[in-house]
């Protein structure tokens, strides 16, 4: 077992750190004001192929791997919870399209992912009607001759502004349940595809959810990804990937919690000394940086086996994935709650970062699945096994 | 034409300092390719880019760390490096360092090969500033250091230096040691493909043997200077604020700083 990173790993981390300093932490505050992510600051991602980190060279990837992934989403996380659930998404379409695509629909979509030529990628799962329960979708895909027409609506849609292609799941066989959902990519543009309602949220402000209405959309039956009656398991197979990729994304706000309350702890006086001397404050640190660096190595140790699996040299990772998505998210909660109680009245205001943290953190145990669905995942997979 | 860029791995700039006893603790530190050698390695691929040169080499002295620094220069675009790893190399100082650089240069075809030879200004852990110049010294060339810009046109090259309160502008024939500062250009970020391209750049090695130098040419035994202390910088004290009526604070600042700062 070796737990350090190799010189490629770390090669990355710094590059994705200095970028995320550098061209990220500046326009920060207007990204979350302005509820936008800059369309350069995307294009630049794509071009650097942070958007499409796992997708090999053939398709205009760097054909890296998941533990790569999960390192860089750490990094840009730590400056901005927004612009890392922005990439994660689009790494996990584009790798969606690439697991489960065909050669055609490979070359079609994936270069424009990885060009920046499509800015972002969405997916379309949830619906009013159906979130944790994603086997009771409404949407309907009929086939008319050479095309699908789809109806139907779709909520919560994380980068539906700005996304280029969307995976859409919809019901292609009413009749057969779950076995009867497919996953179509839909084009942006595409007549009868409207952008509904951008959501106002609690945090992560600067990476758009909107609704998706599916009026009479039609799309070439090529667009099939998979086969008609695969979708549940696609889409559910590409969430586990997604799925590290939040917990990625935990781990990266966790450290910002941490950094934020050392530098805090060291500065503030109160009874005449820093507060960082007194225990009830090195307790929470110490809490945190054990949580944070528990939920790195359940993170990491899912992306490797993630990454072994895609190889066909070991089994599947859901639970692992689950298990790394449940802790890391329920652990930043935690650290963000602290971080904001370390700063006193200070956390509770827009001019210290940890007011942000707290906030942005909140949504991570609820999307790509609740925590009570991971825990129902994991559960199964040990009862049933 | 070719170029070569001699780099060196230093300690994070992020990285907190701790001395144990009189040594440095080494446990925590995390390295990197010191910034001002990136700026050299930024220049030097860029000159690859325009057409000017055709290979970019690289060239680190260090431990197994030093091919970390070496990698990331092959991410920003350099063709290939080479790595002198050797126990006996501890404890060096600049002079050796210089030494053993050229050695490996030599071997590498020297300045028969490589007629733009770039370094980084200063290093940040050791900062002596020393082995550019040392290196043109040993080599019998010019020097241009702390420069801003540099365009080669044929045989020679036009560097602009910074000094205080402006700029020198030197035309030297090549091959020639420049030593970039902050401002010679940006950067960029090694993108994902560039980092996974790196991977397959070869880097050769070269123990002091491979260069033909005796072991007591070099680490502790063949420096000229010694290590005798490491110490923090001291803490820097609050500063101390005069009050009172106009005539009366005058009087008194005058008073401190002659008296007691002594620089008036």
């Amino acid at each position: 077992m070796n737990f350090a990173l190799s010189e490629e790993y770390k090669i990355l981390q710094k590059m994705v750190r200095d970028f995320a300093e550098k061209e990220i932490a500046p326009i920060v505050d207007r990204v979350e004001s302005e509820e936008n992510i800059p369309d350069e600051l995307l294009a630049k991602m794509a071009e650097l192929g942070l958007n499409t980190i796992t997708i090999p060279e053939e398709y205009g990837g760097p054909g890296m791997d998941t533990i790569s992934f999960a390192l860089a989403i750490m990094e840009v996380a730590r400056v901005s919870a927004s612009v890392a659930v922005a990439m994660s998404v689009t790494n996990m379409v584009a790798e969606g399209i690439y697991r489960f695509g065909n050669e055609e629909q490979r070359r079609k979509y994936l270069p424009k992912l990885a060009r920046g030529e499509y800015l972002a990628g969405a997916f379309a799962l949830t619906e009013p009607g159906a979130g944790s329960d994603a086997g009771s979708i409404r949407t309907t895909a009929v086939k008319e001759g050479n095309e699908y027409v789809i109806n139907g609506n779709k909520v919560f849609i994380t980068n539906g502004l700005k996304a280029g292609i969307f995976m859409v799941a919809a019901v292609t066989d009413k009749e057969k349940g779950k076995k009867g959902i497919s996953v179509i990519l839909v084009e942006r543009g595409t007549p009868g595809l409207t952008i509904g309602k951008k959501e106002k949220k609690m945090g992560q402000r600067g990476s758009d959810t909107v609704e998706l209405v599916f009026d009479n959309c039609k799309v070439p039956i090529t667009n099939l990804l998979g086969n008609e009656g695969d979708g549940f398991k696609i889409m559910l197979a590409d969430l586990d990937g997604g799925r590290i990729g939040i917990g990625a994304l935990a781990c990266g706000v966790m450290r910002a919690c941490v950094d934020e309350m050392v530098k805090y702890s060291k500065e503030r006086v109160q009874f005449g000394q820093p507060i960082a001397n007194f225990q009830a404050i090195q307790w929470m640190i110490a809490d945190s940086v054990t949580e944070l660096e528990a939920a790195e190595l359940l993170v990491l140790r899912a992306a490797w086996l993630k990454d072994r699996f895609l190889k066909g040299e070991g089994g599947r990772f859901t639970k692992e994935a689950s298990i790394a998505k449940l802790f890391a998210t329920e652990a930043a909660n935690r650290v963000a709650y602290r971080a904001v109680q370390v700063h006193g009245g200070y956390g509770y205001i827009e001019e210290f970062p940890v007011e942000r943290f707290y906030r942005d953190i909140r949504v991570t145990t609820i999307y790509e699945g609740t925590s009570e669905i991971q825990r129902l995942v994991i559960a199964r997979s040990i009862l049933e096994g | 034409m070719k170029a070569v860029c001699f780099v060196k791995s230093v300690p994070d700039t992020e990285t907190r300092v701790r001395l144990t006893g009189n040594r440095l603790d080494k446990s925590e530190i995390k390295y990197i390719l010191n910034p001002y050698c990136e700026f050299a390695v930024e220049e030097a691929v860029r000159k690859k880019e325009a057409g000017i040169v055709d290979e970019v080499l690289v060239i680190s002295m260090g431990p197994s760390r030093a091919q970390e620094a070496i990698r990331s220069a092959l991410a920003i675009g350099a063709d290939r490096g080479v790595h002198i790893e050797d126990d006996n190399l501890d404890g060096s100082d600049a002079i050796v360092t210089a030494r053993v650089l050229v050695e490996a240069f030599k071997k590498e075809g020297g300045l028969d090969n490589y007629q733009i030879l770039l370094f980084g200004l200063r290093a940040i852990d050791g900062d002596t500033w020393s082995v550019p110049s040392m290196i043109a010294e040993l080599l019998g060339i010019p020097a241009v250091t702390n420069i801003v810009k540099l365009d080669i046109n044929g045989n020679k090259a036009i560097a602009i230096r910074m000094v205080e309160g402006g700029e020198e502008v030197f035309e030297v024939e090549l091959p020639c040691v420049f030593a970039a500062r902050k401002g010679l250009n940006e950067p960029r970020y090694p993108s994902l493909p560039s980092i996974m391209k790196a991977k397959k750049k070869p880097i050769t090695r070269y123990t002091i043997s491979d260069l033909g130098i005796p072991s007591d040419a070099v680490g502790k035994v063949g420096s000229f200077t010694e290590v005798l202390e490491y110490t923090l910088p001291p803490q820097r004290q609050a500063g101390k604020k005069v009050e009172g009526e106009p005539e009366q604070v005058v009087e008194e600042l005058i008073k401190f700083l002659r008296e007691v700062a002594n620089i008036i």
